[in-house]
């Protein structure tokens, strides 16, 4: 149990550490430094888990259960690499003469916040807490979205806050109803635990249940970024800077799916019919293939790979909507691999805007021949989440293209089509920019790729295959959210 | 039912409530910035009644923690820093027509019949009370979202989005006795939190676009023009 106070401890220690102190050369090393130690915290709690099965804290406060266990470690995890790569990144961008020291040590200090609240959404057994920790990650991202002070990225913090603060709060309005049903049928100051609520689910009213879920999956769905209500996205993924694109992408969006779930067993344990199971798989395979046709259509290389998340986050949904075994396993998975492909892209997106100088798509050429590591390491990771194997969304993907034929077979050809329309789409803007002369003029940056190193080799290996303690995770998880064991 | 015969707890939450969704139709129809944010606050006034008889009726102390804090935040906080924007941008005296009104306040009154038409299935569970209550929290939240669509002023945005609070805040008090204690504290302080960071926003979207009027936040398009 010391193992969770420390996860949220030191990240809140950092909010404070960088909030107060001066300003020091060597500030983006300390950030390294602080998600290093919280990385290993969460490998501490993991084997916990690992030992002794699930953990509830005295007060009942935390819950650590193998669906959030490994979610924790891959937060811990991408944060860290992230950090890595952000501290030569924020240095060049001040350099570049578009940041202050100031706003350097909000952004360091936001960057802490934003991992606290992630931590708190994954380990917190209370729902309400869960949405307070939620809308704190918003408000941590917000002013980081608009750190450049640009009239683009303030417009796209001010539609960052204003959408997701209003849908969240949909969320807050399915907080209070699952809230309502829970207190009839007793103990007040409990009645949020989920793990009350799960064992107590049969005795929940079903069409209380069912309502609070539309409002839940509205609300959490705002942040996951299913179409329509997915404007905030590319604004904000495009005008802030990259690594905070990275997080965003690799986690918040699990974490709001991860929120979505938790809700939908509550839901699942109440109501016979599946009703939250149709409208996930609604939302997410309609998210799923509008994103893969914007695709096509995008300018600016950040809003293409965040267009990508949205796609992907759309199949997850969708495969969560399915809800059998084989299909829950996939999400489980994709969500990982996902995290892990996405945020390596961003890292080396981030770079080459900075080779280019520029983000637009257009203007972004011969990339293998100014820095050739920079320019594999985006065509290896696009071909990676496009879903080529051997990489690990191909399994993922497999599996629910599998799960999807068992189940509703008529939706097999959208899957299909979506996945040959994102491919396409993706390809289509890469090419152009990895290959070819490249311009005058342009010149390698400092970077370091070991977090893109690292992050498309685990896809790999999770793609060839996965270690035994992740899929005996993987299948307990599946066990607790499906009811029955895909292995 | 007859209202007579329901006990004085009762009888205060109905008319509270209907009070409460008053406030919110007002606040829909007014194209005063500053009248805006009088019935703004007069809402939160409402709700820190509300709050504070529950706390009485029910016995429920930290019911009072609640209502001191809405007190702080809703009542004097938010109003205050939204009012000393909108004299320092010089915007009280503008009076903004809204385009529709009638289409607007018909729509209001819409939502609110929607919101009956959703939650009507808990009556099964509980008395026409509580039903009157959520859907009226429900209406309020939904009446915020369209003072957010027919508004062009960034702070009227703010007000829509505070009173959707304030609709989440009456239903969290009146249907469920208020939420667990650290839950309410956790919202309280994003709200603050939120309400901070708006007023930073003010300052940034007034140096980039010299007016805080959000149609003029137009530079991203998904498609070039």
């Amino acid at each position: 149990m010391i193992a969770t106070y420390l996860v949220l401890l030191i990240p809140f220690i950092g909010i404070i550490f960088f909030a107060v102190s001066g300003h020091r050369e060597e500030i983006g090393k300390y950030n390294v430094w602080l998600n290093a130690i919280c990385l290993l915290a969460t490998i501490w709690l993991a084997i916990n888990v690992l030992n002794q099965g699930t953990i509830l804290s005295a007060g009942k406060a935390f819950l650590i259960d193998p669906f959030n266990v490994y979610l924790i470690v891959l937060t811990a995890f991408v944060g860290l690499t992230t950090s890595i790569f952000s501290s030569p990144y924020m240095a060049h961008e001040k350099d570049l003469g578009k940041l202050t020291d100031k706003r350097l040590k909000l952004y360091y200090s936001m960057y802490q916040g934003f991992m606290l609240a992630m931590y708190l959404v994954l380990t917190t057994n209370n729902m309400g807490v869960m949405w307070v920790a939620m809308e704190g990650a918003t408000l941590a991202t917000v002013m980081l979205v608009s750190l450049y002070r640009t009239p683009e990225s303030i417009e796209a913090a001010w539609k960052y806050f204003i959408l997701c603060g209003v849908g969240i709060a949909q969320a807050l309005f399915g907080t209070i109803l699952l809230y309502y049903a829970a207190v009839q049928i007793g103990d007040g100051e409990n009645a949020l635990l989920w793990s009350v609520l799960y064992e107590n689910a049969e005795q929940l009213n079903p069409e209380i249940l069912e309502i609070a879920f539309v409002f839940l999956l509205i609300g959490y769905g705002t942040k996951i970024g299913l179409v329509p209500l997915h404007n905030w996205l590319p604004d904000a993924h495009s005008e802030g800077p990259t690594p905070m694109s990275a997080v965003l992408s690799g986690l918040l969006l699990n974490d709001a799916l991860y929120a979505v779930v938790r809700n939908k067993m509550l839901v699942d344990g109440a109501s016979d019919s599946n009703v939250a199971g149709y409208l996930m798989m609604g939302f997410g395979l309609l998210s799923f293939l509008v994103a893969a046709f914007f695709l096509h259509r995008q300018k600016d290389i950040k809003r293409l790979f965040s267009y990508s998340s949205i796609e992907h986050m759309g199949i997850m949904t969708f495969a969560f909507g399915i809800g059998g075994p084989l299909a829950t396993f996939a999400a489980l998975l994709h969500m990982t691999v996902h995290s892990l492909t996405k945020s390596a892209i961003f890292v080396t997106v981030g770079h080459t805007a900075q080779v280019a100088g520029t983000q637009s798509i257009d203007k972004i050429r011969g990339l293998i021949k100014t820095q050739p590591k920079i320019g594999w390491g985006l065509l290896i990771g696009t071909i990676a989440i496009a879903g080529f194997p051997p990489f690990g969304v191909f399994t993922s993907e497999f599996l629910v293209l599998l799960a999807t034929m068992h189940s509703y077979p008529w939706l097999t050809p959208l899957l299909l089509l979506g996945i040959g329309i994102a491919f396409a789409g993706l390809f289509r803007h890469i090419q152009p920019m990895v290959y070819g002369e490249k311009p005058e003029g342009q010149l390698p940056v400092k970077a370091n790729l070991w977090p893109v190193i690292i992050h498309l080799g685990l896809v790999l290996w999770l793609g060839l295959a996965i270690p035994g303690f992740l899929a005996n995770w993987f299948s307990q998880a599946t066990l607790l959210i499906s009811g029955s064991s895909p292995l | 039912m007859n209202i007579e015969q329901t006990d004085f707890y009762t009888q205060a939450i109905l008319s509270m409530a209907a009070l409460v969704g008053l406030t919110s139709f007002l606040m829909l129809g007014q194209g005063r910035l500053l009248r805006l944010i009088f019935v703004f606050a007069l809402q939160g006034l409402l709700l820190t009644l509300t709050t504070a008889l529950a706390a009485y009726s029910l016995d429920n102390p930290h019911l009072y923690i609640s209502a001191v804090l809405t007190l702080v935040l809703k009542v004097i906080f938010i109003p205050w820093m939204l009012r000393r924007e909108v004299v320092l941008m010089n915007m009280h005296r503008d009076v903004q027509a809204l385009a529709n009104k009638t289409v607007v306040m018909l729509g209001g009154a819409s939502l609110m019949v929607f919101s009956y038409y959703v939650l009507h299935p808990i009556v099964q569970t509980t008395s026409p009370v509580m039903l009157n209550a959520l859907a009226v929290s429900l209406s309020v939240v939904l009446l915020g979202m369209l003072l957010m669509i027919s508004h062009r002023q960034a702070v009227a945005h703010v007000v829509g989005f505070m009173s959707i609070e304030n609709g989440l805040f009456f239903a969290a008090i009146v249907a469920t006795k208020g939420m667990p204690m650290v839950v309410e504290l956790g919202i309280a302080f994003d709200v603050l939190v939120a309400a901070v960071l708006f007023g930073i926003f003010f300052l940034h979207i007034r140096t980039s676009i010299d007016s805080l009027d959000v149609d003029l936040l137009n530079r991203l398009h998904e498609v070039d023009k």
